[in-house]
């Protein structure tokens, strides 16, 4: 494999990780409305991502540093192009993150909910624009000769984009709350498997549809097979949390959001950004990309350190691992 | 279009805001790692209760910090694609090796083990929960080193060669780049720096309760620790900035003439250091100035006849270099921005001795002042340090980014060049607006929540176990 397509690989196997586990933390975030009856409930949700969801956010914060590095050009490109969907994403990512933090610091119900609010959009936000990026890079996007997006904000919002928005929200919000269920006990469990069983049903048609418009507008053989079998892992997943089977329908859930990543990627290769008005002006991973050298060290350093990084995040969710419960909260909340 | 809403303009303003207000939680997120871990560290090895209370006191002021420090960062690692994209397109290849090594090696370890240290109290044996707020505190240091070493190459670029056809700089030397003598001045001075805000801290909040009369079993010590810290890593700060100073004017003499206003070339006594420079309002001449002789050619070379090169001189040879342009940075912003850096940074130092000679055990004069007529003021004072040091480090990193202006790559690329072509001027400012508008609001939430939980002061710990006599350590719940 040269290295260029490895370093697609790589970013892909980035992104993967980030909409795997930051997808259920905007799951998890959007619930609080649907699942917090109370303030001990809410604080439940919010804790079974406490530890993690910052390791979860740094694979976006990876993934745009590997993306520089290694395909100078598609950042460049991407970034500045999408300008306003992604300073909407920052903004969003801002107020979750310290909202988490702050939320706790004060008694007052005014200021908790203010902060659960924050959460809800802060969530549901990027869990949407992120699939609306998404869906314009395998459309492609109108690009000049020096590779600079040419259009404006709204053309971001087309109907296949908008689809692929409302799929990863809807995706995002089931893995969000069948890790719920997996990581809480009693009434809040119950709940969130009903939860995830309904909008499951909703996320494998609004699903279904999106990757049969991919498959057949942009697909390759391969973005096509991965699509299925994104498809036949969704519904797994529903079954098998319809069923009880949290950890089942979790893996499967993570399998799809794996998939549908990898499909998106594949059906884009050996393009990064296709441009949608002239082929020649496409970035593809050669004419974005860095040089050998600069490849060459930056594979050698992920050589060392993606084992490392496995290893340690699995453990750390290995520690974890215990489900968050009502009492966990009420003894904290005691103690102060 | 109107000129106000030029995005060069606006993207430096933005660039300038979000940068400058990340780095006011970056100091104290690497500064006060290193105190938790050091507290903790004596309170496993002496199961001292103070030394408990105070990592948890302290742990969690870095938390409410931390937050702001993450999804500030954030922005940060984006804002090179958005709004500097053909900067991006020029260095990425050189650039985005460091930054993309600093989220593989550093920031990935330091948000997982940050994690494991919040919640883990309850759920690691100690000496492994021990373990992580270390590794929270290498993690964070390493990201600093890598992001200085990024920043060190627009300030002095090395181990590149241009590649004139597709028009970017390209990497060659990887080792070059991350030994850049620049990066190797410029990261010691500072983590010191780091230490150095977040012993302001530690002495603020110490001063505070114990002037209170309150608290004192815990902020006694933490007053002694935090005094010594400061003394220690302000000294090193000052120390340290020397020697980047040396690098600076091998690298960049325009910045460092321009910290001075200096216009002409002077030797010896003539290069002297300008204390307070009052000059005509374009800057072109001076009307009154206090100076001292000799300690400009000091500090630039250290010899007392050394020669230091005037902006005009400068400027004349770059315009032969680089063709026409005006090479000289804002001098108002560089002289006073390196001034009081300077002035704080000192003041900042001084106060840790004279703190530290107060409280010493028996001191006679000591006690006498602390208790004396004037020791409101003395406390006053002591609690000025955290903003006092702050206040410094906002000072150097202003200097040295303004310095290299009209370069965002020095010598190689005007920050002119770099700018977003296709990001329009009111993109920018709505994006501007937005970061103000939200960064200001949480500032203010924040500066409230810090405040709150310092002057709450530590909390007392649960009791033991009557049977078992164990006790059990709280973890943090969101």
């Amino acid at each position: 494999m040269d290295l260029p397509t490895l370093w697609f690989g790589i970013i892909a196997f980035l992104f993967i990780g980030y909409f795997v586990l930051d997808g259920f933390d905007f799951g998890v975030g959007m619930s609080i409305p649907f699942l917090g009856k109370d303030d001990v409930d809410r604080r439940v949700i919010i804790n079974t991502i406490g530890p993690i969801w910052d390791l979860n956010e740094t694979w976006l914060i990876v993934a745009g540093a590997a993306m520089f590095a290694a395909f100078p050009e598609w950042y460049a490109t991407l970034f500045s192009g999408f300008y306003l969907a992604l300073l909407l994403i920052l903004l969003s990512l801002i107020l979750r993150g310290v909202s988490f933090e702050y939320r706790h610091q004060r008694p007052e119900a005014s200021w908790k909910r203010r902060f659960d609010a924050m959460i809800v959009i802060g969530s549901a936000v990027p869990a949407f624009l992120w699939g609306v990026a998404f869906g314009n890079i395998v459309r492609g996007v109108p690009l000049d000769d020096g590779f600079n997006y040419t259009g404006t904000f709204f053309d971001l919002l087309n109907p296949y984009a908008l689809l692929a928005g409302l799929t990863t929200l809807l995706l995002f919000f089931t893995h969000g709350t069948i890790f719920v269920s997996l990581k809480t006990d009693g009434a809040l469990r119950q709940r969130a498997r009903r939860l995830a069983t309904r909008s499951g049903v909703l996320t494998i048609v609004v699903a279904a549809s999106f990757l049969l418009w991919t498959t057949l507008a942009y697909g390759s053989f391969l973005s096509a097979v991965l699509s299925a079998v994104a498809a036949v892992t969704l519904i797994a997943a529903v079954l098998a949390n319809s069923r009880g089977r949290e950890g089942a329908a979790f893996a499967s859930m993570a399998a799809t959001v794996a998939f549908a990543v990898l499909g998106l990627f594949l059906s884009l290769f050996p393009d990064v950004m296709p441009a949608s008005n002239d082929p020649a002006n496409s970035l593809n991973i050669v004419n974005a990309s860095s040089t050998p050298y600069t490849l060459q060290v930056m594979s050698w350093i992920s050589l060392i350190a993606l084992p490392l990084i496995l290893a340690y995040q699995g453990w750390t969710y290995w520690v974890f691992r215990k489900r968050v419960t009502r009492a966990h909260i009420e003894s904290a909340q005691a103690a102060h | 279009m109107n000129e106000w809403l030029d995005p060069l303009l606006l993207s430096r303003w933005q660039f300038g805001l979000t940068t400058v207000y990340h780095f006011l939680f970056v100091p104290l997120t690497i500064g006060l790692a290193l105190t938790v871990a050091l507290f903790q560290t004596a309170w496993v090895r002496t199961d001292k209760e103070k030394y408990l209370q105070l990592t948890k006191f302290f742990g969690k002021l870095f938390l409410i910090n931390f937050a702001m420090g993450v999804v500030t960062g954030i922005v940060q690692e984006f804002q090179f694609g958005m709004n500097w994209s053909d900067y991006s397109r020029f260095v990425g290849d050189v650039f985005g090796a460091p930054l993309a090594m600093e989220g593989l090696l550093a920031f990935f370890f330091e948000a997982t083990f940050i994690g494991l240290w919040i919640f883990g109290w309850d759920k690691l044996p100690r000496g492994l929960h021990l373990a992580t707020i270390w590794a929270t505190t290498i993690g964070s240091v390493l990201s600093a080193y890598f992001i200085i070493a990024a920043n060190a190459f627009m300030q002095n670029p090395v181990g590149f060669q241009m590649n004139e056809e597709k028009g970017r700089a390209e990497l060659t030397d990887i080792w070059a780049l991350l030994t850049n003598k620049v990066a190797l001045a410029a990261f010691p001075h500072t983590i010191f720096a780091c230490f150095m805000v977040a012993a302001g801290l530690i002495v603020t909040v110490a001063a505070w309760h114990l002037s209170r009369n309150q608290h004192l079993d815990t902020m006694r010590p933490a007053l002694k620790f935090g005094l010594w810290m400061m003394m220690i890593a302000g000294a090193l700060t000052v120390f340290t900035g020397d020697s980047l100073g040396l690098a600076m004017v091998q690298t960049q003499p325009m910045k460092m003439a321009a910290a001075e206003a200096m216009y002409t070339t002077s030797t010896g006594a003539d290069a002297s250091f300008s204390i307070f420079t009052l000059g005509t309002p374009d800057g072109s001449s001076e009307l009154f100035s206090i100076r001292i002789p000799y300690l400009l050619s000091f500090l630039s070379t250290h010899t007392f006849d050394g020669t230091v090169e005037g902006i005009n001189d400068l400027q004349a040879q770059y315009v032969q270099l680089y063709g026409p342009g005006d090479y000289t940075p804002t001098i108002w912003i560089t002289y006073w921005a390196f001034r009081w850096m300077i002035a704080l940074g000192v003041l900042h130092v001084f106060t840790a001795f004279v703190g530290l000679v107060l409280t010493r055990k028996k001191s006679v004069f000591g006690a006498k002042v602390l208790s004396g007529r004037w020791s409101k003021w003395v406390w006053k004072a002591a609690i000025w340090a955290f903003p006092l040091s702050l206040g410094a480090m906002i000072m150097g990193w202003i200097f040295t980014e303004m310095g290299r202006q009209p370069w965002l790559v020095f010598g190689l690329l005007k920050t002119a060049d770099g700018v977003s072509p296709n990001v329009t001027g009111l993109e920018v400012l709505i994006s501007l607006i937005a970061f103000t508008l939200i960064y200001g609001t949480l500032a203010v939430v924040e500066f409230k929540l810090i405040k709150k939980a310092a002057q709450k002061g530590p909390d007392d710990l649960p009791q033991p176990d009557p049977e078992t006599g164990v006790r059990r350590v709280e973890t943090t719940v969101y």
